[in-house]
């Protein structure tokens, strides 16, 4: 009979389909000499494009491609080189900046970059009613929280001041060592003060400057077009001052959410670069395309937050005895699989700073620490939950976490998944017990991390704080010098260590697709001098 | 008809209503709002930044002045896309969305109702069978599915075309197929259904015993009562359609409304949220209305009540 006959040959045709489109094919990455535009996965839509209110990473890359500050990333790791300023003199108490600019700065409408547009710019973004989220990042400037928050109203009193128009002078409260690093940061950016007056004014949020049409930037590329949702095109600016420097003719900035779809987008040749790649993926692109694959180092921690408020993880032993449970060098090397150091501590090595302190113990000592603190063989542990934002690695990190402690401590705890901002909301409200946190460094220095956990800070939820920690965390301010502030920044991270306010479990790294064909430097914090990208020759 | 028409309009008006307000209220009341953030706001920040779009008042005049703001028809700003208003996103998404669905619609209509009529004019055959099948594969294969599946073997494995994007015209294909493949299967099987029902009727017998032609019974006698299931499911699914598919426009990287609809709510960008809600609710109740008037005309014995 048809039917019957038909039957098998429409399965065959479905797993040959299905056979064949799952088969192994090559990424087949576009691009190269003429013209030399690089296709990079951005992950999400953009906010905005104004330096000063946005937030976000995506964001970053694209700032960083139309705007420059007086400082700027290097071609290697850490490298700090000059931006719109030539040179700097820092003053021998480490608090009085004179930023040098060049003379060939300039806008891409051909206004020249002057000092004064770094002055009105720092100006507007420290006034309260644009509600700058990154305001605080001047707070080491003299007068500037003040300014931000109205209760003072008169900027000259504020350190920030231009010379002339090719020098900018900045006064800090104290010496901030790590100052250069900060500032490379977008919320240090200039913008073109005449083009946001023209469009909206300077002191409030979200008018038209931004749009094509409108956009003056001084970076080394120009904004072409943005068709929201689909693809950013920036392309090499006639006015940058380092023109010659950049190679890339053009950068397509395309918003991709779904890691799934950037990484057939990348196998399809639409993509030079991926944001990330899918956990699932990793082994794959090791086995069958190891020259598309890269995972560099990344500044960051990933740990679960104590809600140290809350019985039974308000007693120390308990904390520590968790922590002791847990193998991590597994859970790196199983479970999250992109080549992720084991965490025994907060902060990440760098060649600047590697912590002393580090978590040490067994699972014995762990056992013992949970029977002292009153739980022999886990026996009345009280139930506690695990509370992580919807994530799949996120997931099934705390599966596992979940398992190695019913195993190895006997006890019992629960997942509680949230979205997103529902999770914020509730580790900001300390409404957890323990919860999957991370934090990724804003600049290169230790701080960036210890900052995190100072008392009351808004990024420490978990309850937790150490009177000698915050001493310490204020002295780094007024450290004689580099040594000794390190030093400072060890002691802190013993206190960390000894208290765990926070379980680390791995250092971050950045996983993800790259064409062979293009030459991109790695950088701890992921972020790009765009004229040091380019295609291989 | 046009007063049965009117009535239906005017009587869309409490139900916007009734919609707005509920969802006005409901998106306020889920934790976290439009700046929470991973990394803390300082307050004095953020007392700023809801001054800016008037979050700082107390909710009945947010409320008051929205619905004032509604009724001039300003949708309001984006929270989340600090220079651009929601209109503008509604005016530069929905486009998209109206030609995915309106494509997609286009394959499943053309799929879904030959392959039904094929189906119940060539009842337990091996043509009813392959229909059948492919119906409930299309019913039960998700888009989440076959949108890789297609992009693996058409984009990946042959080339022919682009991953994802919404650039050239050949970028429509495959969303367009995915989606319309969903629907061809469930408008198959209603057709199918209906036009089984009808042909078993007396009037059909009479018609064939006057000797008419097969293509006459099939076509002006039966296809017209076969299609009202078709067109009862058209109402919700015409607007479903039309205004995308978060679950395609996510795969395909598709810049419709779809996306931005469920994206707002994550990002607890009030007004975008309300914006879409408005526009979503007006295209069901229109296309429900519609679907009513064409429900009379293809079965004349209802009536326009």
């Amino acid at each position: 009979m048809l039917p019957r006959a038909l039957l098998p040959a429409f399965t065959a045709a479905l797993v040959l389909f299905t056979a064949t489109a799952c088969g192994r094919k090559e990424p087949a990455p576009t691009g190269g000499p003429a013209p030399k535009i690089l296709l990079f996965g951005n992950g999400a839509e953009p906010q905005d494009l104004d330096p000063q209110t946005v937030t976000g990473v995506p964001e970053n890359k694209l700032l960083n491609a139309f705007f420059e500050g007086l400082v700027s990333y290097g071609p290697t790791a850490n490298d700090t080189v000059g931006g719109v300023a030539e040179r700097w003199d820092i003053s021998a108490d480490g608090t009085v900046y004179n930023f040098h600019l060049r003379a060939e700065a300039k806008w891409s409408n051909g206004d020249p970059v002057t000092a004064q547009d770094f002055a009105r710019s720092y100006q507007r973004i420290l006034t309260p009613s644009l509600g700058a989220e990154y305001a605080y990042k001047f707070a080491p400037v003299i007068g500037a929280e003040d300014y931000q928050r109205g209760t003072l109203t008169d900027f000259s009193q504020v350190g920030i001041k231009a010379l002339d128009a090719r020098t900018l002078e900045i006064r800090l409260k104290h010496p901030v060592p790590y100052l250069l690093e900060a500032m490379k940061h977008y919320a240090w950016f200039p913008v073109h003060i005449a083009s946001v007056e023209q469009h909206g004014g300077l002191t409030s949020r979200g008018k038209a400057w931004t749009r094509v049409e409108n956009f003056v930037g001084n970076g080394p590329f120009v904004l072409k077009s943005w068709r929201p949702n689909q693809v950013i095109v920036a392309e090499r600016s006639s006015t940058y001052w380092d023109r010659a420097a950049v190679k890339l003719d053009a950068i397509h900035f395309f918003p991709t959410e779904n890691l799934d779809t950037e990484e057939r987008m990348f196998r399809t040749g639409q993509l030079h670069k991926t944001y990330e790649l899918p956990a699932a993926k990793i082994d794959v692109y090791q086995r069958d395309f190891p020259d598309s694959y890269r995972s560099d180092v990344y500044y960051g921690s990933y740990y679960f937050r104590f809600n140290v408020t809350r019985k039974p993880l308000d007693d120390v032993r308990v904390r520590r005895a968790l922590s002791l449970a847990i193998d991590r060098e597994s859970l790196a090397r199983n479970v999250v699989r992109g080549g992720q150091q084991p965490a025994y501590g907060m902060t990440p090595p760098t060649e600047k700073y590697t912590a002393r302190a580090r978590l040490t113990g067994d699972l014995t000592e762990a056992r013992r620490l949970l029977a002292e603190a009153g739980f022999p063989e886990g026996r009345g542990f009280p139930r506690i939950e695990l509370l992580y934002n919807t994530q799949d690695n996120h997931r099934r990190v705390c599966e596992a976490l979940q398992e190695m402690w019913r195993q190895n401590l006997g006890i019992e705890v629960g997942l509680i998944n949230q979205e997103w901002k529902v999770y914020l909301r509730s580790m900001d409200t300390l409404d957890y017990d323990m919860a999957r946190g991370g934090w990724i460094g804003d600049y290169n220095d230790p701080n960036s991390f210890y900052d995190t956990f100072v008392t009351g800070g808004g990024n420490n939820r978990t309850g937790w704080s150490n009177a000698r920690y915050d001493q310490l965390l204020r002295d780094t301010g007024r450290a004689p010098d580099e040594t000794a502030r390190m030093e400072l920044y060890q002691q802190m991270e013993e206190i960390i260590v000894q208290e765990l306010p926070i379980m680390p479990v791995y250092f971050y790294r950045k996983v993800y697709a790259l064409s062979p064909l293009v030459h991109w430097p790695a950088n701890p914090l992921d972020n790009q001098n765009w004229k040091f990208v380019h295609f291989k020759e | 008809m046009l007063r049965f028409v009117l009535r239906r309009l005017l009587q869309t008006i409490p139900v916007l209503f009734i919609i707005v307000t509920a969802t006005f209220f409901m998106v306020r009341f889920v934790p976290g709002g439009p700046f929470t953030a991973e990394k803390a706001i300082p307050p004095e920040i953020l007392r700023n930044i809801e001054a800016h779009y008037g979050l700082d008042q107390p909710l009945w005049r947010q409320y008051l002045s929205y619905l004032g703001q509604v009724l001039q028809g300003d949708l309001g700003p984006s929270f989340k896309y600090s220079n651009r208003t929601v209109n503008e996103i509604i005016a530069d998404k929905l486009p998209v969305s109206l030609e995915l669905g309106g494509l997609a619609l286009a394959v499943a209509l053309v799929v879904g109702l030959s392959l039904g009529v094929l189906a119940a004019v060539r009842r337990n055959t091996w043509l009813d069978y392959v229909a059948s099948t492919t119906g409930l594969l299309g019913i039960c294969v998700p888009t989440f599915v076959l949108g890789p599946l297609l992009v693996l073997f058409f984009a990946i494995h042959l080339g022919w075309f682009n991953a994802s994007g919404w650039f050239t015209p050949a970028d429509r294909v495959l969303p367009s197929l995915t989606l319309g493949f969903v629907y061809a299967a469930y408008i198959m099987r209603l057709t199918r259904g209906g036009m089984l029902e009808v042909l078993n009727q007396d009037f059909i017998r009479t018609a064939r015993a006057k000797g008419a032609t097969e293509g006459r019974i099939v076509f002006r006698h039966a296809l017209r009562g076969g299609l009202l299931p078709v067109v009862a499911f058209l109402g919700p699914g015409v607007a479903g359609i039309l205004t995308g598919s978060f679950v395609i426009e996510t795969i395909f990287q598709i810049p419709g409304l779809g996306r931005e609809f469920v994206n707002s709510a994550f990002n607890r960008d009030y007004t975008l949220v309300l914006g879409t809600v408005i526009l979503y609710a007006s295209l069901i109740v229109i296309c429900n209305l519609v679907v009513d008037v064409v429900q009379v005309w293809l079965n004349p014995r209802l009536k326009f009540e």
